[in-house]
């Protein structure tokens, strides 16, 4: 951990920030992916520190903020069901389904348990046999390899009672569609560091080269994030857009051979339907044909659930770096981390929370 | 590929208002139990007093009177039980309005199949921590409730202490101008809790740091200065009561976030499980709101007492931003402090 102190070293920062100084001649705007960068940022105060002019915009990845909204009832419904043991990371308890979450579930008897890893879902199946223990996968590629492992050892250890609510999404294809919208501003990626570790960096010189936009791989320390923003800023001036790594002590070109290999065996390309943005096609995985018998989809009747969103909540413009969160007219309004209109201010990694946790005081002032 | 996509239609789910039924969060510390208070009970009581404990004039003297209960999982965790909690929660409250703790009552509710050996041993625990703490206990109450309608073994501890005349402390008092310091490490109770709650096994070198705080309290009053507010920073840690504070007494906190004495084991712990040690329980630390000019004078008289040795300033109190916590980052930059809303959630990655 002190290794990971000195990511955060003032005297570096801000070495770092002036060399982005003098390399920046002109506004930029660049979106960071991953919501875990996104709340490294303004917890850190990184972007009250950039050049006037040089725009972070937040990105769609947020895992909690993106699930649909569908998969959130089934979950609220699979909970709610007589026996069931329902696992979750613990973000997604306070995320609204429909009409209520997953703490109103617990509170009227249903057995809702924490677990920071889906393999101690598994422990619990195997040590409630007698009753159907359920977790839900959500995430992004990130958290898709200690599912895809949960639900192949399932298999192997002949855990029948054991079943995956799967709802992951993938970055490329989130990119690409961020680049078609008419209405993008995206001069620039800030590649999300731990995509890559698991999935190395292939997917993304076909991005570069198509939509003509440098995309550094970055990681989410201080320190990591101020050099993807520099390699950024200097790709932009010289006109360039080629893939770079700013996060080598993570992130290998290939990536994690032994982990794609998992998600190849377990999960198929599926299209998603993208919380706040709409469907994107093949960007997401379900579980592939041999491993079904483990889909709580499934087992579960819950093909009837359907659900439909109110227009209050402007969390996809935010999702998609075309509204800041504050200027939604709810935020800190109607819309609160108490209270909730959209995903993006329930989890700790959403934009909207991130703002309103640290930023009110300025937001405020205005 | 992008057909599909409404880009100018974005849609979100109904608003969720707030919940007809009791959830975890009510029991966190934060905003949901402070509106709790707020909202439900204290339209029913009328007006009363709000802090750790109550002062009120009993002839011609002024007690302070106060009480808590104690449902921690697991009961036994490394440095302490639910025994010796209950009573520093309960001294440590009293000790906040700078009260001499003097009197506790302990109620136990039993759930039935416990066995016998563990009720001595939380029984051993409370007296053991009441007579290092110099406080008796006086009076108590034990119920038993079917299995399956309680966990294991709650407490209830209430306790009243006496408060010298002259003595004048309490968040209304927080003042611009004051310096806010901690008596030691922040986040370690609840780390060492967490450590050791099912489901949540880590290895660590963290133990609780319940310990009765009132003699530290003598120590600071014995200094002469003019304490304006204490507060022990438990459920909802610093954040919390930083928080109340700050709205209470109508002021701003300016925290400089490199002095925060947070253990490396503490950030370590929270780091990986997503947590921000700002908002983990303490149940040995106290935050003070001194004037400035005897910062120096309370803060000494602090490090030459056991329980205070890590006694530092960590901030200061500003009339700018009533009722709001700002932290400067070692960056340079600024974030608010939250109140915490419920329960702390664990990140998703």
């Amino acid at each position: 951990m002190k290794y990971l102190d000195e990511f955060g070293n003032p005297e570096l920062a801000h070495k770092l920030v002036d060399e982005i100084h003098a390399a920046t001649t002109r506004p930029w705007a660049m979106m960071e992916v991953c919501g875990g960068q996104t709340h490294s940022i303004i917890r850190h105060g990184i972007d009250q520190l950039l050049p006037d002019g040089v725009e972070m915009i937040h990105g769609p990845g947020c895992p909690v903020c993106v699930t649909p909204l569908e998969i959130i009832d089934k979950a609220l419904a699979i909970a709610a069901q007589p026996g069931v043991i329902f696992c979750s990371f613990g973000d997604m308890l306070r995320v609204p389904g429909s009409s209520q979450d997953l703490f109103a579930v617990k509170s009227a008897g249903a057995d809702v348990r924490v677990v920071y890893s889906p393999l101690d879902a598994l422990t619990i199946a195997r040590d409630n046999p007698s009753r159907p223990v359920v977790f839900f996968g959500i995430g992004f590629e990130t958290t898709a390899p200690a599912n895809a492992m949960t639900v192949y050892q399932a298999r192997r250890l002949g855990v029948p009672n054991f079943s995956l609510l799967v709802s992951h999404v993938l970055v490329p294809p989130a990119v690409a569609a961020i680049m078609e919208s008419p209405r993008c501003r995206v001069q620039a990626f800030l590649a999300a560091g731990h995509v890559c570790s698991v999935m190395g960096t292939g997917e993304y010189p076909p991005l570069a080269a198509k939509y003509r936009v440098p995309i550094v791989v970055t990681g989410f320390e201080p320190l990591d994030i101020l050099e993807g923003i520099r390699q950024t800023i200097v790709q932009l001036e010289a006109g360039e857009h080629e893939v770079r790594n700013a996060y080598p002590r993570a992130v290998r070109a290939e990536g994690n051979p032994a982990a794609m290999a998992m998600l190849d065996d377990v999960f198929e390309v599926t299209d998603r339907t993208w919380r706040g943005i709409g469907m994107i096609p093949r960007s997401g995985w379900r579980l592939a044909a041999k491993y079904r018998e483990f889909d709580a989809e499934e087992r579960f009747d819950v093909a009837g659930v359907r659900a439909a969103e109110s227009p209050l909540c402007r969390s996809g413009e935010v999702l998609q770096g075309l509204l800041k969160p504050h200027q939604c007219e709810a935020f800190g309004k109607q819309c609160t981390p108490r209270s909730p209109l959209g995903a993006t201010m329930v989890s700790s990694e959403g934009a909207c929370a991130a703002y309103y946790a640290y930023r009110r005081l300025e937001l405020v002032q205005l | 590929m992008t057909a599909g996509l409404d880009f100018e239609n974005w849609t979100c789910p109904v608003p969720l208002r707030d919940t007809p039924t009791v959830v975890m969060g009510h029991g966190g510390g934060g905003a949901m139990s402070a509106e709790l208070v707020e909202h439900l009970f204290l339209p029913a009581y009328g007006p009363a007093v709000q802090g750790d404990s109550a002062v009120v004039p009993v002839g011609a003297e002024r007690i302070a009177f106060s009480t808590d209960s104690y449902v921690v999982k697991p009961m036994f965790f490394p440095g302490g039980s639910i025994g010796d909690l209950a009573v520093n929660g309960t001294v440590n409250d009293l000790a906040m309005s700078g009260a001499t703790p003097l009197y506790l009552s302990v109620a136990f509710i039993l759930q039935e199949g416990t066995p016998l050996a563990e009720i001595g041993r939380i029984a051993a625990a409370v007296g053991a921590a009441a007579r290092a703490a110099g406080v008796r206990v006086v009076t108590g109450d034990t119920k038993v409730v079917d299995n399956g309608s309680g966990d294991g073994v709650y407490l209830n501890t209430a306790g009243v202490g006496l408060v010298a005349a002259g003595v004048d402390i309490g968040a209304h008092r927080a003042a611009a101008g004051d310096a806010v310091l901690i008596s030691g490490d922040i986040g370690v109770h609840g780390v060492a809790v967490m450590s050791v709650r099912e489901g949540l096994e880590f290895d660590t070198t963290v133990v609780s740091d319940s310990a009765p705080l009132h003699g530290l309290v003598a120590a600071m009053l014995g200094t002469g200065a003019d304490i304006h507010t204490l507060r022990d920073p438990t459920r909802g840690g610093v954040a919390a009561s930083l928080n109340e504070i700050a709205r209470a007494g109508a002021v701003g906190v300016e925290l400089a976030e490199p002095a925060l004495p947070i253990p490396a084991a503490v950030a370590d712990a929270c780091s990986l499980l997503g947590l921000d040690p700002l908002q983990v329980a303490n149940e040995g630390k106290l935050l003070a709101f001194v004037p400035s000019a005897e910062a120096d004078t309370v803060l000494a008289a602090m490090r030459a007492h056991p329980h205070g040795a890590g006694a530092r300033q960590i901030g200061t109190c500003v009339a700018e931003h009533p009722g709001m916590v700002v932290a400067r980052t070692a960056l340079g930059g600024t974030r608010v402090v939250n109140m915490p809303i419920g329960e702390q959630l664990p990140r998703i990655c």
